[in-house]
């Protein structure tokens, strides 16, 4: 089965929603660090579950490039197509 | 908009810091060590439970002579590099020494143990490589993945099974693919479940280096560390580590069978552009060594001596890292309380490290202690009664 940028992003923003800390309006253009308030540490561990429900790795220093939930998605989406 | 806007963050936290306990936790001054285990700060005598100094040897009289007579008879630095005027006979005894030591053909020393873990890592997990590393590894670690050239992909921590499948995720690529694990975990304390972990390696096909930082000369029948004590040296392919804990100096090493490990000292630049260890560290590294080999016991009077520190604080309610070791992490809720009790800890003449997050695992603050061999029961009864002293004077609400 192949996500869209789309269902990935929706996964991502269900999967933060769970933390009753992360802000009820986010979207797919929220900002990981500034808008939610996530260290480092916390980007890397909340991708880490992300990587393990879709079984894919993100490297890190692909992750540096991210910004928002659809930069994230988008990602996601392009590593599980194998480039 | 100016350069230093970005420290604007952690210098407000460290005003709170200073303002909810009354110290900088980052500036301690120990004015004089008295021994290995009793130091002089804020002028009093403090129990040192911080300083890794696991068997005690930065007091080492057979050390402190070598280093005078190094001095003396060859002065007080190199002024090189190890690549251009900075190697001498000693540093070729050292390597001998080290690799022997650990039955492996090949040794690099580096200045530090950072450097050791910086440059052996970025250096060996090229461009089209993958660098597989625990989520809990040290900063010299993550600073060497950013170094590097490779992808690096994080497992769960301390979880083989969890390591295995994000091998299995990437078996088609055609990269070269790096495991780093450390012996013990330098925050909590945690001991890597190495035969587990040289299983995954043996099946995968995958390259396995094992810092033993925190686990030399204190993990293995002979103080050859985690790999020693799980009975799978051979299936590690780099061990890297440091002098400045169980050695009680300061450098870093990588002893390897390999023989491409001197090919390593061409490309890695942690070794090639800084300054070799100076003469009188070296021969105080080589009879510490010798020291640590002449004495085992230290490592079985450590060892007491944790499960004797780890027994006491468990008995306070205290919560510490899974496995008994020489590093007990103290685990705390809040930020506010963990600053309240290190630094009434420090009033009462008790040295231990605060750790905050995000430097720790899992969001919560850590009151990092280190045994030693040297420690007298005495010390450890009278460490684990001030811990409930202080906690005794912790406001509820902390």
């Amino acid at each position: 089965m192949s996500e869209t940028v789309q269902d990935v992003s929706a996964l991502i923003i269900n999967k933060l929603l769970a933390n009753p800390k992360v802000p009820r309006d986010i979207t797919g253009s929220s900002k990981i660090v500034e808008d939610l308030a996530f260290d480092s540490l916390a980007v890397m561990n909340f991708v880490m579950e992300i990587e393990d429900e879709l079984d894919v790795s993100v490297p890190l220093d692909r992750l540096a490039e991210i910004r928002t939930i659809d930069d994230l998605a988008e990602c996601i989406v392009s590593l599980k197509k194998g480039s | 908009m100016s350069i230093f806007d970005k420290f604007r963050g952690v210098e407000r936290r460290l005003a709170e810091l200073q303002a909810a306990g009354g110290r900088n936790p980052f500036a301690v001054v120990i004015e004089r060590p008295l021994s290995s285990t009793v130091g002089i700060i804020e002028g009093r005598e403090t129990l040192l439970f911080g300083t890794n100094n696991y068997l005690g040897l930065s007091q080492s009289p057979r050390a402190v002579e070598a280093a005078i007579e190094a001095v003396r008879a060859r002065g007080v630095g190199t002024t090189g590099s190890r690549i251009a005027n900075g190697t001498q006979s000693l540093h070729e005894q050292l390597e001998q020494h080290i690799a022997s030591f650990f039955h492996q053909k090949h040794c690099m020393v580096f200045s530090t143990g950072y450097q050791a873990n910086l440059g052996m890592i970025s250096t060996l997990a090229g461009k089209g490589d993958y660098l597989l590393l625990d989520a809990d590894s040290h900063a010299s670690i993550y600073d060497a993945s950013r170094l590097g050239h490779a992808q690096v992909i994080r497992f769960r921590h301390n979880d083989p099974d969890d390591l295995q499948k994000r091998l299995n995720r990437i078996k088609d690529e055609p990269g070269a693919k790096l495991v780093v694990v450390e012996g013990i975990y330098s925050m909590t304390g945690n001991v890597v479940p190495m035969a587990e972990m040289a299983a995954v390696k043996r099946e995968t096909g995958a390259t396995l280096l094992v810092d033993e930082a925190h686990s030399f000369g204190v993990l293995g029948p002979n103080g050859r560390g985690v790999a020693e004590a799980a009975g799978v040296e051979s299936d590690v392919d780099f061990v890297v580590g440091t002098f400045s804990k169980s050695l009680g100096t300061v450098g870093g090493y990588c002893v390897s069978n390999h023989p491409e490990l001197e090919l390593v000292r061409l490309h890695c630049r942690p070794y090639m552009f800084t300054a070799s260890l100076p003469p009188e560290v070296i021969a105080a590294t080589m009879a510490a060594l010798d020291d640590m080999q002449a004495q085992p016991q230290l490592r079985s009077q450590l060892m007491d001596n944790a499960a004797r520190f780890h027994a006491g604080l468990n008995g306070l309610g205290l919560t510490t890292g899974q496995t008994v070791s020489p590093v007990v992490g103290v685990v705390l809720e809040t930020i506010p309380e963990a600053i309240m009790l290190w630094n009434t800890l420090l009033s009462l003449g008790l040295y231990v490290n605060l750790s905050l997050p995000p430097a720790t695992p899992d969001h919560h603050p850590l009151l990092r202690c280190s045994v030693m061999a040297t420690h007298t029961s005495e010390q450890i009864d009278r460490a684990v009664e001030i811990f409930r002293e202080a906690l005794s004077r912790l406001p509820a609400a902390a």
